[in-house]
């Protein structure tokens, strides 16, 4: 469940001609946190105990959620771009990042752009390489709730969050962001047929975690990032599909916790 | 009036309870229940009857393309154009219309149009569609670009029509690096362009401001009355009033002899609205990105649209079954209510038998055709080819046009 928590706050940061809306809470170094490709997921409870240490960075990507659309962004590698401008807004340099699926892709674009971006990756069943062995489910064929549900190994979490019947508010903040989405991730699906080649220049500490269960990105895809990555680690938490901040918060949490100390 | 035949070429031969067992009949209804030898039978009866109205003395023959369902054989709108052109000899052969955005190489699509309008002695008319939701899908032509590609699309297929090579096209979706291809249209200044669609707001806006017809297919009525207003009001801004010759109309119409034996063929028409086929998942008929944001809201958490019944949709002229005698009088009252110069009459659907389908192009032809022709000279609906109207509004003298203030 998302947890209400005084600390937070909303921040609107401007970058370029963007107004771009975040959730920052917490205390520590900072810590860099990508959302999903279904939206932030606001204050969740794996952010809460990751909070304790850290200053968490939620911004919502550009396009997503309420943030400002960009009309010509055409790729994931434009998102890091923004991404990046926009820690350069907020005089963030060297910091920690934790991807989540869709933003871990957007995580491990940003680090081949600029080596020197992160000082640790946490990226949790990243996109953005084509599977040697199987394919990313494809969310564009079927319904959002459906396919979010494909996202948990237990449904019943999942309904947990959003309910069986989401409302139309809910709806609509999940259609704008599959709208993104599309523009960015629709062909090829979900991966970039150059970054394999780029990954092996990030020598940034990393961290892969796989939920056991995973139905939407295949597990080959983690050990294609821990060989890629010249300094990475993949680690298997059981009991969760795709959405392992949601499944499992307190395993993700310690694992990065632990990782980033 | 311009009157045309259109059938949508179902592929009605597949095991229906296949596709009701999987709950879809497109997309990703497996392509193992497609039987070729029925194809070959049916791409070939479809044929004859083509050629059989031309016979039976339509002035169009319509036609369309969809991809991966049985709904629609046609897979490439060029080829049975292509086909028809050199087959048939008075008919306009009336695309409704080619996918633009679904088109990587909109030059390449001027020059095949091109090639169809110098072997049909300049007969075709060049329609222009988005593609339905599932056509993105099924061609992995990006949804969220759809109405960018369309018009930049459109805009350089007219361009290659109209302006010596070679130039180069640098778009926002298009680069082409020399346009100087060696087909031209005989049509001068280039073939007629229509624009079909189920009333999408911004499609018709756009089709007023270029001064071409909109075509509406088989919209109710009421809607298709909403939809000249905003057609009207787009065309005065931009300078001319628009009449019936940019009005068309699709309308399901199946006619026999006998009654009995005209509803046995009308109620075929429920065949693709879901009764039989036509199982359409909703993000695959309006994949995220397709539809305008505008519109988003609202189409959230509907249901999935059923088809009213066939006797509902009778009586509000959604389906117009009977003689020919019968279905004359109710043809009379969608032309005096939507007043379109142009009617295109879907006749044959679903399971309809080439004998029957064959029988029902005949009435058309001969009987109910003739009397609409008088009924349209009555009703003042002269098309877009007995008024001999400029093909758009880039054609149109500029002493003609008088814009409405942007205020006003």
């Amino acid at each position: 469940m998302t947890i209400a928590l005084a600390a937070t706050k909303k921040e609107t940061v401007q970058v370029g001609s963007l107004k771009v809306q975040m959730l920052k809470g917490g205390k520590g170094s900072p810590l860099l946190v990508l959302h999903r490709e279904f939206g932030s997921p606001g204050w969740i409870q794996c952010l809460e105990e990751l909070a304790a240490k850290h200053t968490i960075y939620l911004p919502s990507h550009p396009g997503f959620d309420s943030s400002d659309l960009p009309q010509w962004a055409r790729s994931v590698r434009d998102l890091a771009c923004l991404h990046l401008w926009l820690l350069d807004e907020l005089k963030l340099s060297n910091i920690d990042v934790l991807g989540l699926g869709f933003g871990g892709w957007i995580a491990a674009e940003m680090a081949t752009m600029n080596h020197k971006a992160f000082r640790k990756m946490a990226l949790a069943a990243p996109m953005g390489v084509q599977p040697k062995e199987g394919e990313i489910y494809d969310q564009f064929l079927v319904g959002p709730l459906e396919y979010i549900q494909t996202c948990f190994h237990d449904k019943t979490k999942c309904n947990q969050q959003w309910g069986s019947q989401p409302t139309v508010d809910q709806l609509e903040i999940w259609e704008i962001n599959r709208e993104m989405t599309t523009r960015v991730a629709w062909k090829p699906y979900m991966f970039d047929q150059s970054l394999p080649h780029l990954l092996p220049g990030v020598k940034t500490p990393s961290l892969i975690v796989w939920g056991k269960e995973d139905k939407i990105v295949p597990a080959s895809c983690g050990k294609q990032y821990q060989q890629l990555l010249p300094n990475a680690r993949l680690e298997t938490i059981a009991g969760a599909g795709h959405c392992v901040e949601y499944e499992k918060p307190s395993e993700l949490a310690k694992l990065v916790g632990d990782f980033l100390a | 009036m311009h009157l045309m035949y259109f059938t949508e070429q179902p592929m009605n031969a597949y095991p229906e309870e296949e596709a009701r067992k999987f709950g879809f009949s497109s997309t990703l209804f497996s392509n193992k229940h497609f039987d070729p030898k029925e194809a070959s039978r049916l791409y070939n009866e479809r044929l004859e009857e083509y050629l059989y109205a031309e016979q039976c003395g339509v002035d169009g023959i319509m036609l369309n393309e969809h991809h991966n369902a049985p709904f629609c054989m046609q897979a490439k709108i060029n080829i049975f154009s292509s086909i028809l052109a050199a087959m048939t000899k008075r008919v306009k052969l009336v695309q409704l219309g080619n996918p633009l955005p679904l088109v990587d190489n909109p030059v390449r699509l001027a020059e095949e149009i091109g090639m169809i309008d110098l072997i049909s002695k300049g007969r075709l008319v060049s329609g222009f569609v988005r593609g339905a939701g599932m056509e993105q899908v099924a061609t992995n032509a990006n949804p969220a670009f759809n109405r960018e590609r369309f018009e930049e699309a459109h805009d350089l297929v007219i361009k290659a029509w109209t302006e010596p090579g070679p130039w180069r096209w640098e778009g926002n979706h298009y680069q082409m690096r020399v346009v100087n291809q060696w087909v031209m249209p005989l049509q001068k200044p280039h073939p007629r362009v229509w624009i079909p669609g189920i009333f999408s707001a911004e499609t018709v806006v756009w089709a007023a401001q270029h001064r071409y017809p909109y075509i509406a297919l088989n919209t109710t009525l009421e809607a298709t009355k909403t939809l000249w207003k905003i057609y009207n009001d787009a065309a005065a801004k931009v300078g001319y009033q628009a009449g019936p010759e940019q009005r068309g109309y699709l309308i399901r119409c199946h006619v026999q002899d006998n009654e009995a034996k005209a509803h046995q063929g009308g109620r075929q028409f429920m065949w693709m609205q879901g009764e039989f086929l036509g199982l359409a998942h909703p993000y695959w008929a309006s994949p995220s990105g397709y539809s305008s944001p505008t519109s988003r809201r609202q189409r959230l958490g509907a249901p999935r649209p059923k088809a009213p019944p066939y006797e509902n949709q009778l009586e509000t002229l959604q389906i117009i079954a009977g003689t020919p005698d019968q279905v004359v009088k109710k043809l009379r009252i969608l032309l005096e209510s939507a007043r379109p110069s142009i009617l295109a009459l879907w006749a044959n659907d679903g399971n309809v038998n080439h004998a029957d389908s064959m029988n029902c192009i005949r009435l058309l032809g001969q009987e109910v055709m003739p009397a609409l022709r008088q009924i349209g000279k009555e009703l003042g609906l002269d098309s877009p080819f007995e008024l001999n109207t400029p093909v758009s509004l880039a054609y149109t003298p500029k002493e003609q046009l008088k814009p409405v203030p942007a205020s006003a």
